[in-house]
Order: structure tokens, then sequence, then C-alpha cells
């Protein structure tokens, strides 16, 4: 069974816990990992700084340019995930952000990288299903997942360009915007879920716009999983180095909203 | 490429020339950019569009302009017959205002209601300002802080034609962060704004659109070189940005193989230092939505650029620029700072024009090459923009106070 598979078995919505690797420096970044699963994370999303980050918010921006400014390559990327692997063998691990800093030695040397640090799956956000060829081929050959984006904007016949090459799991980005500013309606995310399920059998994890348990709670009630980054990121941006504690409190709050949610709905 | 008897039949399907070009966008404007397309497929082939915007470059833009016999810079530099393309004469002061008024009627053919645009020196920006007020449409403009200093009388222009100049804080607080956060705008109000792009860059059709918008300024001098001197020119020189007016001047020429081209990128202050010139110091990657040269890192960073023209310093190119470069059609080539302003004051003193700081890297080509071409050989080389705009920049940078 695959990381993503044993994840998503649990029978409980999964958490989806973002955050800007290298941010606020290299060295601190396994410690808020680690605070991610201790609070009660169950897929980490590890995201590679870029210099031009045009779809985030200016919340995640910031944290690209702390990493960046503290001199994180890729190489010190693939050295936390690698660690990260180590000490969490059953946790999937994420890779997330732009088309650049991956393709730039070679899709085959980055699929390669991937493969040999632990990574599960990769999730880039300005390489639609169009440029597969540029990254996808030679992630899946690798055996690692390109977790494809579906937005409110996706109508049906997109959809099915969307999930064709898909695997890992879908990514409903459930605002048409940058992460972390808008929400949408409850509604609109049981409605767009509800249609993602009637056409594949991939977990839906569904981000852009969660920030509080009560809203975790009530899209991990329709959802196969949540995703949080930009509230975490502020976390780290607030305390800096000692940002790992204030981390796992947020998580755990998450996930005890989520899981009161679940048992009051089995009741 | 496939269809290989023309250079001029780009991109394929995809939106690709050769390697480069595509469609590097965030999911949620992929439907958007797909709709552009058959947007502009069908405006293509409709006479009423064509007849619309002809009507508009004719009326409103003051085209064609004319192709002028720069006579006195011809005998002081004692070579090749030298000609401006004149369109620093167009209403705007630039060559911008083709591609804008393309692009607005798309917009409208597409019933968008809203216009946003970035812009690194403001000829971009007064030019998107200019055609959202000819049609009324609302219009913001996304601009570095930083330009927004450089370029005050430009950010005055656009505000004064009722645009809304927004401060870009972010980054390097340049062209390029304009950039990203016009696209971040596009992306949270993708179903009433249309994004008029300035250069031939972006996602695809963007490049191939802005393009034969600014084909324009190649098929008038064509016609017009034809008439004056009975044949092709020997040679093409225009400036590189984004490379919008060099590919507007080359591309109807594309398939005569004795016509040269060469593109001119900015140097800043050297090619070992600072500088914007993507193609001699840059590698592929993919930025903004297209896959082309970029200025990077070993890790896929994007570096900074430099330029003295805030039109010229942006750390990409346009796609079909890095594939006729790869390819071998366009010799790229590139002049520093000192060079263009060099370039700048010959021109202003021999001919009486002042340029801008962006034709005149072109000009610092030719002052190169012209020498060294027969006396009854021809360039023309494209004067895209004048210098008024640039009159402060020229004057810091030659220690005068105004």
């Amino acid at each position: 069974m695959t990381r993503f598979a044993s994840a998503f078995g649990k029978g409980r919505p999964v958490i989806a816990a973002f955050v800007t690797g290298g941010d606020p420096t290299p060295s601190h970044t396994s410690a808020i990992l680690d605070a991610l699963v201790e609070g009660g994370a169950d897929v980490v999303e590890l995201g590679m700084p870029f210099t031009d980050p045009m779809a985030d918010g200016p919340a995640i921006q910031l944290g690209n340019l702390r990493s960046l400014g503290a001199g994180t390559t890729t190489a010190d990327l693939f050295a936390i995930a690698r660690n990260f692997r180590a000490r969490h063998p059953n946790v999937p691990l994420v890779l997330m952000g732009y088309a650049n800093p991956m393709i730039r030695r070679g899709p085959d040397w980055f699929a390669h990288e991937c493969t040999s640090a632990g990574v599960d799956g990769v999730i880039c956000v300005d390489l639609p299903p169009e440029e597969d060829d540029d990254l996808g081929l030679a992630l899946r050959a690798a055996g690692v997942d390109l977790i494809r984006l579906a937005t409110p904007t996706t109508d049906a016949s997109r959809l099915q360009v969307v999930l064709n090459g898909a695997s890992g799991f879908i990514y409903y980005v459930s605002v048409a915007g940058i992460t972390g500013l808008q929400q949408a309606t409850s509604d609109s995310i049981a409605g767009a879920v509800a249609r993602l399920k009637a056409a594949t059998s991939l977990p839906i994890v569904v981000g852009f716009g969660i920030r509080t348990p009560e809203q975790a709670a009530k899209v991990g009630a329709v959802a196969d999983g949540v995703a949080v980054g930009t509230a975490i990121v502020e976390l780290v941006g607030k305390h800096g180095a000692n940002a790992a504690g204030p981390v796992r409190d947020y998580v755990a709050s998450l996930r005890h909203a989520m899981d009161a949610a679940s048992k009051e709905n089995v009741a | 490429m496939t269809l290989s008897n023309s250079l001029r039949t780009g991109p394929d399907e995809r939106g690709h020339f050769g390697q480069f070009g595509g469609r590097y966008v965030a999911e949620t404007l992929m439907p958007l950019i797909l709709d552009l397309e058959r947007h502009y497929e069908a405006a293509k082939v409709d006479p009423a569009f064509a007849l619309q915007f002809d009507d508009l470059l004719e009326h409103y833009v003051g085209r064609p302009s004319p192709l002028y016999f720069a006579e006195r810079l011809t005998e002081e530099l004692g070579g090749a017959k030298i000609y401006f393309k004149r369109d620093e004469l167009n209403h705007t002061g630039a060559h911008k205002i083709n591609n804008c008024i393309g692009q607005i009627l798309l917009a409208m053919r597409m019933g968008k209601t809203k216009i946003i645009a970035e812009t690194g020196a403001g000829q971009h920006g007064v030019a998107t300002a200019t055609v959202a007020a000819r049609f009324g449409l609302p219009c913001t403009i996304f601009m570095g802080a930083r330009d927004i200093e450089r370029q005050q009388p430009n950010v005055f222009r656009m505000k004064l034609l009722g645009a809304e100049v927004h401060s870009v804080e972010s980054g390097s607080r340049t062209l390029k962060d304009a950039m990203n956060e016009a696209l971040r705008h596009w992306v949270a109000n993708v179903s009433d704004t249309f994004y008029i792009i300035g250069t031939a860059a972006g996602p695809h059709p963007y490049p191939e659109l802005v393009r034969d918008f600014q084909s324009v300024i190649g098929r008038e001098a064509r016609e017009q070189i034809l008439k004056r001197e009975g044949r092709l020119p020997d040679l093409l020189v225009a400036a590189i940005g984004g490379g919008s007016n060099a590919i507007g001047l080359f591309h109807p020429f594309l398939d005569d193989r004795e016509v040269q081209m060469l593109g001119v990128e900015a140097a800043g202050h050297g090619l070992d230092k600072e500088h914007a010139a993507s193609l001699a110091g840059g590698s592929p990657g993919i930025l903004h939505g297209n896959k082309t040269y970029l200025l990077q890192d070993e890790d896929g960073q994007i570096t900074e650029a430099h330029s003295i023209s805030a039109g010229l310093d942006y750390p990409g190119i346009g796609p079909e620029h890095s594939w006729l470069h790869e390819i071998g059609r366009v010799r790229y080539e590139s002049a520093t700072d000192i060079e263009a302003l060099e370039a700048f004051k010959l021109v202003c003193r021999l001919e009486g024009i002042i340029p801008a700081l962006e034709p005149s890297h072109a000009i610092a080509a030719v002052m190169r090459i012209a020498p060294k071409m027969a006396k009854d050989q021809i360039i023309v080389a494209n004067l895209c923009g004048r210098g008024d705009k640039d009159i402060f920049t020229v004057a810091e940078a030659l220690g005068v106070t105004i």
C-alpha cells in the first residue's frame, strides 16, 4: 500500500499541511515539519521557494523571500526531505512549488531526487496537464505522483483533461484566486467535491482559504482532506525560529475540530 | 515545428515554437486561456475584426508610420543606408498601442468588462490606459514601486487617462513583479477581466497574437522599402526586452532569406555585470506562462535584470525570439547602457529626433555595424518609441539637473 493510500485509508479526513521549505532557515524546517506531524497532519507539503510565486498571496510570498534570503537551495530541500523520510517512514511527503526550480536540471534529475529522498508526490502550480511532458512523464516513470489541481473554473470537459493521468490525489483549489485570502462557501465546496467524486475515485483534498478549525471541520465533512498553508506560514513568519510549538498547537486545533465533527456525524 | 517551409507558421497547436512557448499557468487560468485562443482564432478570420483594427490604426494611432531615410546618420557612419521605421510617431509615442488596440477589441469580443495590464517604463501602461479610455472600460495598471519612482510622467499620464495605477511592492519592485501581481489579480478576477499583456511573451496565445498585432510594423516597412528602394533591406535591427517591436518588424520578413535580422538586448553595465540580456546571459526555463530564455541561477531562481531603459529591464524574452535564436534565423547581440546613451545623443544631434532609450540600443548596434557595410546596402532600424519619457533618466546619467 502506498503512503497516500494508507493516509487516506484511516477513516477520517486528512490534514495536508503546507510549510515553505527553508523558512525561516533550512535548519529550522525539520522541527517545523515534525510539529506538523505531531499536531496531527497526515500529509506534509514541503514548499519549494521561488523568486516569483505568481499564484501565492502575500503571506506565502514572504515565506518564499525569507527562505531564499536565508540562502535555501534545491539541495537543501532534498536534504530536508530525506531527513524527514528517515524520521517519518510512513507520512506521505509532497513537494509543492513552481515549474522552473523543478525542471532546472531536467525532469529526470528531479524525479530521481524525489525518489531517492522519499518524496511521494509533487504539486506544480504552473504546470497544466497540457505541459505534462515537462515533468509528469518523468515523475510517474519514477513512481512519484504528479498531483493535479482542479478549480472552480474547471468545467466538465476540462475535468476530463485534468483527470487523465492524474494520480495520488486531486487537489481542489476551492477559490478562483491566490492562496490565503478569500474563502469559498461550504455549499460551493460540497457541490464541487460531489462533482469530482462522481468523476474519479482518487481522494479529494480541498485547499485555499481554509484557516480556522471550524472551516476545516466543515470541509473535512465533505472532502477526503483539507489543505492548510497560509495560516501555518503566517505562524512561521511571526515566531521564526520558535515556530514549531505554535505550529503544532495550531494543527492540533484543526485535528481536534475535525475529529469532533466526524464523531458528531457518526452519532 | 513541422510546417518547415515557412518560419511564419508558428506556433504549433499547443503554442510551442520549437521547445519554447507553451502555457504554464495556474489551472484556474487554463479555461480562460483556452477561451482566449478560441476567440482569437475566430477573430483572425473575421473580416469585420480586421476592418475595425485597420481603421483604428489609421485614424486613431496614425498609421502607417513613415519610413524615414536617416541621411545625416548615414553620412556620419559612412556605410550602409540607414532607414528608421518611425513607430515613435504613433499616438502615445511607441509601438505598444498597435497591440493594445488589437487586444481591447478581443476583450470586447469576449464580453470582458475590466482591463488590467502590467508596465515597466509605462509605455504599455499608457497605451493600455488609452485604449481603455477610448472604449470606456475601467482599467488597472500594475507597476513596480521602483518603476513608479523613475517614470513619474507616465504614471501621471495613466491617471489622467482614468486608469488606476497599482504600486507593486513585492520582489525587486520592477516589471517582473508587476507581471506577477497582474497574474495574481487575474486569477482572482478571471470571469470579467481581460489581461492586456504588453509584449510577445506570456502563455499561448499571447506571444502569437501580440506578434500578429505588431506585424503591421514589418508589413508597412516591407511595402515602404520596396517602394523607395525597389528591393528588400539587407538588415533589420530592433531592440529586445520582451521583444514585441522586434518580432513585429521581423515576422513579415522571416521567409526572405536574403534579409538578415539583428535583435539587440540590453547589456546594462556589461554582460559580465548586471544586465537584461536573456539570450546572451540566460538559459531556457519557465516564467510568466511560457518557456523561454531567462536570467536565472543554477537552482532556477530568477535573477534581477538591469538596464538603463525600464522597458528592457526584464529577465526574460518572448519565446519566438528564443526559437529564432536557437535555429539561427535571427542574430542577437547586445548594447550597454553607455552605448545606448551615445546612440541616443547622436540621433538627437544628427536627426532632430529624441529616441526612447529602448530603440537607442538598436541604434547603438547600427553604429557598430553600418560602417562595416557597403554604401549600397540598406538597414531598417525600428525606432519603436520616443524619448520624452526618458529625459529625466538621461539627464541623471549625464549628470544634469533639470
